[in-house]
């Protein structure tokens, strides 16, 4: 290793970074009624970086030491986080603007979070990723309590907060418990060093796994840690909700991945079947919640939740042999990236609907197809695309992990039956809104005027979910640039 | 092969794709313009079809034709492989005629709230959805295309459907996805088990045909294949719809807007039936013959039970709607036989009831559309003397529909229960001629409900409060949609070879491959 630092490879976070620094200082020079440059100024940075990440295809560095690597898995996760990053500044900018906040603070911390998100897949040691979910975390609960004459916003930001430092202190635990089982926080090394472990130190290396899942567990609203995700969507700002259903669960499961397939990869037979009754419940307690939900908002925290389950439940495939557990990966991968498409496509139609009745009730949704049409045809592919219906690529998201699940064997074709019965039952819930967009008459039939970026947001993502199904390959795929596992 | 040999079924399947996107691109304002262009497209893809009828080589061992097969998912190993034989040939072309038809009706009438361009928009995906079902040969291709109706039928009657639309739409579609689901896992099952290469890089196959001369081979063990016909047989009951599993049908016909009603009964039963025949028979034979005997339990149960259930109904669109249980329980009947006859049977019976169901679908429609009621009471009889076109009309396609011979319905139903004296070998013949007697009974019943219907709306003397009304009888738009309809029964009736021509080879080298060919 010639150098210790390799700045090529970390080149897009020293942009952000920068970025960042700079949307504080001159978020103060600004005038009141320009506030909002900071948003421009942001996606500038945002993109640069984007441009920084695409200089880096192909290629497989490190630095640090190892702490930090940038490889094809790594590569994906920057793209996608900093595509969402552009698509979250572009539905905030109205919304920040017309409802008072302290603008530049908020592209402050958003880009902060995204920071994070940013140096997640990259983080190959113990150490940073801890700070790279911290640096996720931290920001976001400021954010969810960024609309401070709103109670509802004061007790999400709270309960965010609460549940978020506790699970952290559970996984600090665990992760120093592996350290001190094998003096190692490089995951490799870990891998090789829990290997060996027997005895009564192996029922220790189990609990030490346990507590440092927690921390993700609660990142990706996996129950028993997703009391926080209703409240919060719903207390925080719609944007910001979007950014936790997008990019927030994304990175913690950007961060389980690496944790699961690399440094426990070994101990598999121990914790599967735990994410298998994991998976099962969340997305069974997701389901079941969701269909007795009457506000938008609160239907996608917890369809997020079911959703997180779906996720979770090639984690519990892994084990059995090295080509099962690539084709696991992938699928999950393959979930995360299509999910947050259709998540966020709902969230950006969410914002238009806000302008007019800021409370999200589905009857606020009646009539949409008449009063915003492209809006109502984009909310009822990102619904069809949730509940995994053709012609979206939510369709083919569920069948990979499917395919996934019933080659695997074993346990497999349970936990698929057990998933395909709950993706029946998410039908009646996200169908509930198509129907009162189409099948009701609006109060107010006045056409709904929606900014220009929320709706070029809609009209994207609506044409990546269906353009998935139409070539799945591209995107079925993509996991398999994953230079993760199946070495 | 020539190009037209490798396009010919894409393009008919997929222009009624490209006629909805030019739909949706126009302005909406131009309600006209787009009721014709949604009769262009249909009628395009109508013609594109009958080329392909007319270029079918019948003499051909039953083989695939216009077959083409090339990469489509290669993560998953999924191909795009579509081609068609004398079985889906009918249905196809079916397929494309009722969805013609549908449109030309729409010329005339777009049902409330209006909304021409969503409504021939979703029309249109609908036909590709159908279409495709009947020509896939690869099974993920084949899903794709299952599921693809769904969407657009579930807003079709959602929000073009009469007072109770919102409940029977979605209950239609929970019903529906929920038996897909399960096929969908056998399908991934036989994948798994499957040991044939269709594409290179690969040890298992999505393929139909692959799978078939595995399956038929022998390649699935007994107990593998009992739970996946099962699981797949499931999905294709529901959609049937197989007795007990109909109880969304009668609900989704009768709120549904006219033409829906037509597409549904006409094309999209018989893709349950068509599953049956295409993917569980050949590729799961063991499991065939195990289930069989519950197959003709259950059809035997729907032809009395549906007949009974039309006795007692009051409203006009349901009693069709029952009667089409009935109608499909006879084809399963056929079906479970395992026999030439049976099969060829089956899908006599499907196309038939294709055509004449349609029609009394568009019958009921018009009458609504003149009365504002479909409630026998209500219509009180008179209409021989008040419309009498209408009413001989109405009159001519039940009568088609309770099985008269020399008209369409007949051969179906009557070649069924002869299959039923005489099952596959290996078949319990007491129990299937049992079966054969209870559809004897049933087709005594279905006479007798249809007649009754047509004494109490056709004849007797018209009730006052009809008087006043002026009620038009046939208009020139409605002629143009049902003419090929009625004179299909009576061809389709004298002329069986039309159908049984086509799907005979087909059917022989299916159930030789089963070692049924006898």
């Amino acid at each position: 290793m010639a150098q210790l630092i390799d700045y090529h490879a970390i080149l897009p976070e020293l942009i952000l970074s920068g970025t960042i620094m700079l949307v504080l200082v001159v978020d103060v020079f600004l005038p009141a009624r320009r506030k909002w440059f900071a948003m421009p100024l942001s996606l500038l940075g945002v993109v640069a970086s984007l441009v920084a990440v695409l200089t880096l295809l192909g290629s497989h560095r490190t630095a640090f030491g190892g702490m930090f690597v940038v490889d094809n898995f790594a590569i994906l996760f920057k793209i996608f986080f900093l595509t969402v990053a552009i698509v979250v500044l572009s539905i905030s900018l109205r919304y920040f603007r017309e409802g008072g906040f302290y603008q530049g603070e908020y592209y402050f911390l958003l880009l902060t979070s995204f920071l994070g998100c940013l140096l997640m897949p990259s983080s190959r040691d113990l150490l940073m990723l801890f700070i790279a979910l911290e640096l996720v975390s931290a920001p976001g609960f400021l954010m969810v309590a960024f609309r401070k004459g709103d109670p509802r916003s004061n007790e999400a930001g709270l309960k965010f907060f609460l549940i978020g430092v506790l699970s952290t202190a559970v996984m600090l635990y665990g992760m120093s418990l592996v350290y001190g089982l094998t003096g190692a926080t490089r995951l490799t090394v870990i891998a090789e060093r829990l290997a060996i472990v027997s005895g009564g130190r192996l029922t220790l290396a189990y609990a030490a796994i346990l507590f440092v899942v927690a921390g993700f567990a609660f990142k990706v609203s996996a129950v028993p840690f997703q009391f926080w995700a209703p409240d919060t969507y719903e207390g925080a700002p719609v944007p910001v909700a979007a950014f936790l259903g997008a990019a927030s669960s994304a990175a913690g499961f950007a961060g389980l991945l690496q944790l699961m397939f690399v440094a426990f990869l070994h101990q598999a037979s121990f914790w599967a079947p735990i994410f298998a009754a994991v998976s099962i419940a969340t997305m069974t307690v997701g389901n079941l919640l969701a269909l007795q939900q009457r506000q938008l908002v609160r239907l996608l925290a917890y369809s997020g939740i079911a959703q997180a389950g779906y996720i979770l439940l090639p984690f519990a495939l892994v084990g059995k042999d090295a080509a099962t557990d690539q084709r696991a990966f992938s699928a999950a991968v393959a979930y995360i990236l299509i999910y947050a498409v259709m998540n966020l496509g709902a969230f950006s139609v969410a914002i238009a609907v806000s302008r007019r009745s800021p409370g999200l009730l589905f009857r606020d949704f009646a009539g949409l197809g008449k009063t915003a049409p492209l809006l109502a045809i984009g909310m009822a592919t990102f619904m069809a695309s949730l509940a995994g219906v053709p012609p979206t690529g939510g369709f083919w998201a569920k069948i990979i992990i499917f395919n996934a699940a019933i080659n695997r064997g074993g346990i497999g074709p349970v936990l698929a039956v057990v998933m395909l019965v709950n993706s029946v039952m998410s039908i009646y819930y996200y169908f509930a809104v198509p129907r009162m967009m189409f099948f009701e008459t609006p109060e107010d039939t006045s056409p709904l005027r929606s900014p220009a970026l929320v709706t070029a947001v809609v009209a994207a993502a609506s044409l990546a979910v269906l353009a998935a199904f139409v070539w799945p390959d591209w995107f079925a795929r993509a996991p398999q640039f994953s230079t993760l596992v199946g070495r | 092969m020539s190009g037209w040999d490798r396009s010919a079924i894409t393009i008919a399947t997929f222009l009624p794709v490209a006629g909805a996107i030019v739909i949706a691109a126009m302005p909406r304002e131009k309600d006209r313009l787009i009721r014709w262009l949604g009769v262009l497209f249909t009628g395009a893809a109508l013609v594109v079809s009958i080329a392909i009828a007319i270029a079918f080589d019948y003499g051909g061992r039953g083989g695939l034709q216009f077959e083409v097969d090339t990469s489509w998912i290669s993560a998953i190993g999924a191909r795009y492989h579509v081609g068609i034989d004398g079985i889906s040939l009918p249905l196809y072309v079916l397929t494309f005629l009722l969805s013609f038809l549908c449109a030309v009706y729409t010329v005339r009438y777009v049902p409330e709230p209006g909304r021409t361009k969503a409504f021939l928009g979703l029309m249109l995906l609908l036909e590709t959805g159908m279409a495709g079902t009947f020509i896939a040969f690869d099974l993920l291709l084949f899903f794709v295309f299952w599921e693809l109706v769904l969407v657009p039928m579930y807003f079709l009657i959602g929000i073009w459907g009469s007072a109770n639309r919102e409940y029977a739409a979605i209950k239609f579609f929970l019903y529906t996805v929920f038996g897909s689901v399960f096929m969908l896992l056998g399908f991934l099952g036989m994948y798994f088990r499957s040991d044939v290469s269709a594409a290179p890089g690969f040890q298992h196959s999505f393929d139909i045909v692959a799978l078939q001369h595995f399956g038929a081979a022998g390649g699935f063990t007994h107990g593998f294949q009992v739970v996946v016909f099962g699981a797949i047989a499931l999905g294709f009951a529901v959609k049937v719809p197989m007795w007990p599993f109909h109880t969304w049908l009668p609900d989704a016909h009768t709120e549904a807007p006219t033409i829906g009603s037509v597409l549904l009964a006409g094309v999209m039963l018989k893709m349950g039936t068509y599953g049956f025949i295409r993917v569980a028979l050949p590729i799961l034979p063991y499991g065939a013959h195990k289930y069989a005997p519950w197959i003709g339990l259950l059809a035997a149960i729907a032809i009395v039970y549906a007949a009974l259930a039309c006795l007692a109904q009051k409203d006009l669109k349901r009693l069709i709607a029952f009667s089409s249980v009935g109608h499909m329980g006879f084809v399963m009947l056929g079906i479970a036989t395992l026999t030439q006859i049976g099969i060829n049977a089956a899908i006599f019976g499907m196309v038939a009831h294709g055509v004449i169901t349609g029609m009394l679908f568009f019958c009921v429609g018009s009458i609504y559309d003149r009365y504002h009621t479909r409630q026998i009471a209500e219509i009180g009889g008179g209409m021989m003397q008040n419309v009498p076109k209408l009413a001989s009309i109405f009159a001519y396609v039940a009568i088609a529909s309770l099985g008269l011979p020399g008209l369409a319905g007949f051969w179906g139903e009557v070649m069924a229960l002869l299959a039923a004296f005489s099952p596959a070998s290996g078949l319990n013949v007491a129990l299937f001629r049992g079966f054969m007697v209870a559809g004897g009974v049933g087709t005594i019943l279905t006479a007798g409900y249809f007649l009754w219907m047509l004494q109490r709306v056709n004849l007797g003397v018209l009730p006052d409060r009809w008087k006043e009304h002026h009620i038009s009888d046939i208009l020139a738009v409605e002629w143009v949609a049902w003419m090929p309809l009625l004179v299909g029964i009576v061809l389709l009736g004298v002329y069986p070879k039309l159908v049984f021509g086509t799907t005979s080879e087909a059917v022989h080298g299916l159930l030789s491959a089963l070692g049924l060919g006898s």
